[in-house]
């Protein structure tokens, strides 16, 4: 492939998108009320859309007539290279609103500065992105606040998924070979100068959440490089079964 | 069942686009008005239908009565002067 | 109100029924009709949502990514069908907790195809070719029922369902024209969810109580026999352009009556399917109960924030 590294650095984007709606969209159904259903559905449609765009894209560059499919259903665990925190389950509504708020709130600023890209392509999915993404990060934040200034049942739950969560953090602002080599071109994002503005943001809405900020600073890394948390193994089988078990076919 | 607890009801209006009026659509429920607008959105405009939204908590909305239709609506009906056909206009005014 | 006087607000009514008008929800309306109604509209309220489960289990697993998201759409319009129907139910003067009490405890149906299970990936198919079809021919005429609300919930549900049955059908083409296994697999989703679709439009006329009624307040437009035969016909020549076969030996064209005669449905199995017996009655209500459940204490949360957010205004105002 001639553009390894735009390539990967498309799927270290995408591949975030896709994960986080894999889980979103199991919950189609399951919510606790239809109209919070209708709308994590929605950013899970959201997502795929974003995914699709990437993907699409990833596959020209490698032009080996791969299929954006291919690329979603068809890697091995190692090769999936999405932050650990987008892959965990849904534990309960808490975890599904603090994972997402977590990943908003990155996802918008990194969308923002993606929008300058040389790379037109990617520009172009970024400014369709960030108005998705910024209502996304308006909905999980307001949850945040509903949830951590609510009731003391679930004051807890939310501050349990935050503190279970804040592990996950700090590896969005990892950056991986293709990253830099991206940065280096001006086609990439230096995710490295997001992370002050993020802890900020965070901060400000969980302070005005009622909610602790954790002081950890022992965090869990590895899903950039394809080493991910056991859960991702689980997601990928459904997620690949139907390709894995009739391959070759269309649908 | 815990009754107080349940989110109230509200009704939704949309507007379709700019230069018509916001038009009743449907009802939702949710916890109070941020979430009423965002439910709104995510309930009623999937598919490009509005590009403004009201919501109004349906318990706040004064109806009037059927009951009450005769003395409410029936008066007007007979107040033909108020229709520009009541008037007579001699042929050759072609507009007016 | 004396005896006579109701009995004339009923002829009152029902002439007005009769002449096409609507009833809205503030109009006076006898009490059966308001019970019919809630009962009705509250049946297919939950049919809609618990008919969101079967297809959700595919969600995880669809093949593409585009797939994926015309199922995930689809599932999603069902959740907003549910909701304008609940709404509908609502100007009636029952709450939507009320109307999920009743499913949940039993006391209300929903529709008994939802109890049957999509093992593979054509189930997808299937259900949208055959499912939706019959609720299309269902729905459609509910358009005009007399009830306002029910009426507008149905023109909004029926103009969004439009893509649900290609959705289905196109899956179904797509295997049919696929590799020998993948034919199979829709072969084999249309086997077994042939006898159920057709099962979906009611019992047979003999044996259906509510009709007379019903078709007098626009409830119904055709009788159920009506309806079933009109799905055989327009499905058959569908199931044939594609090269899959239809489930009855007896099904043949009747060139004296324009129609399909078809054989013997399985009544029994219909009605043991209705009365909790289906192979996935237990597991729908387990997952209806358990997302109502699990989202108690979210649903009160944001009840709790809004009101001490009211309070604050409150106190900035003062």
């Amino acid at each position: 492939m001639k553009n390894k590294n735009l390539y990967n650095y498309i799927l270290g984007i995408a591949d975030n998108s896709l994960i986080l709606g894999q889980r979103l969209g199991s919950l189609t159904g399951h919510g606790p009320s239809l109209e919070t259903d209708i709308a994590c559905t929605n950013m899970s449609l959201d997502l795929f859309g974003q995914v699709r765009s990437y993907y699409q894209y990833a596959a020209k560059i490698a032009g080996d007539n791969r299929t954006e499919d291919d690329i979603a259903m068809l890697r091995k665990e190692r090769e999936y290279v999405n932050v650990l925190l987008v892959e965990q389950p849904n534990t309960d509504f808490a975890y599904t609103m603090a994972r997402q708020f977590l990943f908003d709130v990155y996802h918008l600023s990194f969308l923002q500065e993606l929008q300058k890209s040389k790379d037109l392509t990617l520009s172009a999915i970024a400014n369709k992105s960030i108005k998705e993404v910024s209502y996304h990060l308006r909905f999980s934040s307001d949850w945040i606040k509903r949830l951590g200034d609510g009731t003391a049942v679930s004051h807890q739950k939310m501050q349990d998924a935050i503190d279970g969560l804040w592990t996950y953090t700090d590896e969005l602002f990892h950056q991986t070979e293709a990253d830099k080599a991206m940065v280096a071109e001006g086609i990439g994002v230096d995710v490295t100068l997001l992370k002050e503005a993020y802890y900020e943001k965070v901060k400000a809405i969980l302070d005005e959440s009622t909610l602790q900020t954790p002081e950890s600073k022992w965090f869990q890394k590895g899903g950039k490089e394809g080493v991910h948390t056991e859960h991702l193994g689980y997601l990928l089988a459904e997620l690949q079964y139907m390709q894995r078990a009739y391959p070759n076919m269309e649908w | 069942m815990s009754d107080k607890k349940n989110w109230p009801l509200w009704e939704v209006f949309v507007r379709s686009k700019n230069g018509l009026e916001h038009r009743h659509c449907g009802s939702l429920h949710a916890a109070d008005e941020e979430m009423a607008l965002e439910n709104a959105r995510d309930v009623y405009t999937r598919r490009s239908e509005g590009v403004s939204i009201w919501v109004v908590e349906s318990k706040n909305i004064t109806a009037s009565n059927p009951e009450n239709n005769g003395e409410m609506f029936e008066p007007a009906h007979d107040k033909v002067y108020r229709h520009p056909t009541f008037y007579d206009l001699p042929d050759e005014v072609k507009h007016m | 109100m004396s005896e006579e006087q109701i009995k004339n607000l009923e002829t009152q009514f029902e002439a007005r029924i009769a002449r096409d008008e609507k009833i809205e929800p503030k109009d006076w309306m006898p009490e059966k009709y308001r019970k019919t109604h809630i009962r009705q509209m509250s049946q297919h309220a939950h049919s809609e949502i618990v008919g969101m489960l079967p297809e959700g289990n595919w969600i995880t697993r669809a093949p593409s990514l585009r797939r994926k998201v015309a199922l995930l759409a689809k599932v999603q319009d069902e959740a907003g069908h549910g909701l304008y129907l609940y709404s509908a139910c609502e100007t009636l003067g029952v709450s939507r907790e009320e109307l999920y009490e009743q499913l949940h405890s039993g006391k209300a149906k929903y529709s008994s195809i939802f109890n049957y299970p999509t093992v593979t990936w054509a189930d997808m198919g299937a259900v949208g070719w055959l499912v939706d079809g019959a609720a299309i021919i269902n729905q459609v005429p509910l358009c005009n029922t007399s009830y306002g609300p029910y009426a507008r919930a149905m023109v909004r549900v029926c103009k969004e369902e439009s893509f649900h049955q290609r959705q289905g059908y196109e899956i179904m083409i797509k295997l049919a024209n696929g590799t020998p296994e993948q034919k199979e697999l829709a072969q084999d989703a249309l086997n077994r969810w042939w006898w159920p679709s057709l099962m979906m439009l009611g019992p047979t006329d003999a044996e259906s109580i509510h009709t007379e009624q019903s078709m007098k307040w626009k409830l119904k437009r055709k009788s159920n026999d009506d309806l079933r035969q009109q799905f055989i016909d327009q499905t058959v020549p569908q199931a044939e352009l594609i090269g899959l076969t239809i489930p009855d030996p007896d099904l043949k064209w009747n060139e004296e009556r324009q129609s399909y005669d078809f054989g013997e449905i399985n009544w029994d199995e219909f009605w043991q399917v209705v009365k909790g017996h289906g192979p996935c009655n237990k597991e729908r209500m387990k997952a209806r109960v358990g997302a109502w459940e699990e989202g108690e204490w979210v649903r009160d949360a944001a009840m709790a924030y809004a009101e001490k957010k009211r309070n604050r205004k409150e106190k900035l105002a003062i």
